[in-house]
């Protein structure tokens, strides 16, 4: 139990020791490969700076997740309610993922600009596929003995999906939104990347420049932490919403 | 409670043309009988298709006519218990209980006469206690008692049950069976099960099922009303009855009944 607790903490500390380990050894400059020390020291002295931008990149973050989402979820819903829904979306959304999203990144900043709402929807785009695969696939494998029960039971359609496969699908739903929370930063960072005046990507990017590669490094280190710590509050949030055991997801 | 005359209990007839599970042929041309307001007990070997017959009267397989005597349709008159349990694992034993209602779109008070209902039903089976308990802190007997609540709760003149009793020991069985009997007492059942006792003391009519393609035996009628007791009588009739079953020469059972 203890140790389970202190694990984190352990590999942290290898992998800081294991860092500190390659500066002695390749005797690297500073601004190649910044010590540990140094970093931490960089984080400390430009706090106000990073933590100014880390509010952007995270509220970029949190908006492309809680959008990303409810689309994904609400078009895994419509695929599901209606076939001819899924007929004519089923082909738009597989050849939508055929497209790199990447190279998406400068269109929408051309056509959304370089502030808040062309990172958001770089995340939405990045997020929205893994939800509604996992969501839709939760929704099409309904045990089938609980849809016969349904049948004898003579469920109206509308309260077989609401009060059946919804529910029957949320864990694979709440993996789904797993994956989601852990590529939202991805997708904010891109869009940053390509085009903006503020948040960690393009303090990174302008860190890099003018080879302040500890400024760097302390970016994202914060960047690390926030999709760390988002992904902890997500799965809470998510064991906590599907508290059943996903054993008896499949009965028989 | 509503008394067991009210309820209007049909003769059932089934007509299967043909069966077939991964091309073996499991029943070709027959015809079962179910009586109006009595309790017939299928018996047979496993994978027989003595569920499959089941699904078939529950309208879930393709493949056979059935009727009532009363020529009405059977939609919303059958209650229809499976060998899983199903409960639903993120209901509440009592809310898996109301299930049905949930899904027909239930007004509140007939939800809140059910829920009574519900706690009685569950009270009889043993299950007073765990009625807000979650299914998957159940043991396999306790979730098919659940179930069996879940089905009586629907309260539906007709009733197919398979093999409702199969996951309890022998005391809990015994118990169950007997307080089944009553509280199905004047509505059309069938009910699949391995267990010839199980038959003889809860059946008004039995019918043995064999072979393959399968047949059914003629009806078997034991003397007495069930529940029946397990007196000597009886129990000679089970090892009849087993010995049929396991293919063994005998006399023909209707002389002992």
């Amino acid at each position: 139990m203890r140790l389970d607790r202190l694990r984190p903490l352990v590999v942290a500390a290898s992998l800081l020791l294991l860092w500190q380990a390659v500066c002695w050894a390749t005797a690297a400059p500073p601004f190649i490969l910044p010590d540990p020390l140094r970093v931490a020291a960089t984080l400390w002295a430009r706090l106000d700076l990073i933590l100014a931008h880390a509010a952007t990149t995270a509220l970029e973050i949190l908006l492309g997740l809680a959008l990303g989402s409810v689309l994904g979820a609400a078009a895994a819903l419509l695929l599901a309610a209606s076939a001819r829904a899924k007929a004519w979306l089923m082909p738009v959304l597989v050849a939508s993922q055929a497209l790199p999203v990447f190279a998406l990144a400068p269109l929408l900043v051309l056509w959304l600009g370089y502030g808040l709402p062309s990172k958001v929807a770089m995340a939405v785009l990045i997020i929205f596929f893994p939800v509604a695969a996992a969501f839709h696939d939760g929704l099409r494998r309904t045990p089938p003995g609980w849809l016969e029960l349904a049948q004898v039971m003579d469920a109206r359609p509308w309260a077989r999906l609401w009060r059946l496969r919804v529910p029957a699908a949320l864990p694979a739903l709440a993996s789904g939104l797993r994956v989601a929370a852990a590529v939202a930063p991805i997708g904010a960072v891109v869009g940053e990347w390509v085009g903006s005046s503020a948040g960690l990507g393009y303090l990174m990017l302008h860190a890099n420049a003018r080879m302040q590669t500890d400024l760097l490094f302390a970016a994202l280190l914060v960047l690390c932490l926030m999709a760390l710590l988002l992904w902890h509050l997500v799965d809470r949030l998510l064991r906590r919403a599907v508290f059943w055991p996903s054993e008896t997801l499949h009965p028989g | 409670m509503r008394p067991a005359e009210a309820v209007a209990a049909p003769g059932l007839r089934l007509e299967v043309d043909r069966l077939a599970f991964e091309g073996r042929t499991l029943v070709e041309d027959l015809t079962l009988e179910v009586p109006g307001g009595r309790t017939t007990c299928l018996l047979g070997p496993s994978g027989v298709g003595k569920s499959s017959l089941l699904r078939l009267l529950a309208g879930l397989l393709p493949g056979a006519r059935r009727s009532a005597a009363d020529g009405l349709p059977l939609d919303g008159r059958i209650a229809w218990m499976a060998q899983a349990d199903l409960l639903l694992p993120w209901l509440t034993v009592e809310e898996n209980l109301l299930l049905g209602f949930r899904l027909r779109g239930a007004p509140r008070p007939v939800l809140a006469e059910r829920r009574e209902r519900a706690r009685h039903l569950l009270a009889r089976v043993g299950l007073g206690e765990a009625a807000r308990a979650l299914p998957h802190t159940l043991s396999g007997g306790m979730r098919q008692r659940a179930a069996l609540a879940r089905t009586l709760v629907e309260d539906r003149p007709i009733v197919l049950m398979d093999e409702p009793f199969s996951a309890l020991d022998a005391i809990t069985r015994h118990r169950l069976q007997d307080e089944a009997a009553q509280l199905l007492a004047g509505r059309t059942v069938l009910l699949v099960t391995h267990g010839p006792l199980e038959a003889l003391r809860l059946g008004h009519e039995l019918r043995v099922m064999s072979g393959q393609p399968a047949r059914l035996g003629p009806p078997l009628r034991p003397p007495g009303t069930p529940p029946r007791t397990a007196d000597p009588a009886l129990l000679a009739l089970e090892a009849r009855l087993l010995e049929e079953l396991a293919g063994a020469p005998s006399a023909p059972l209707e002389e002992a009944a």
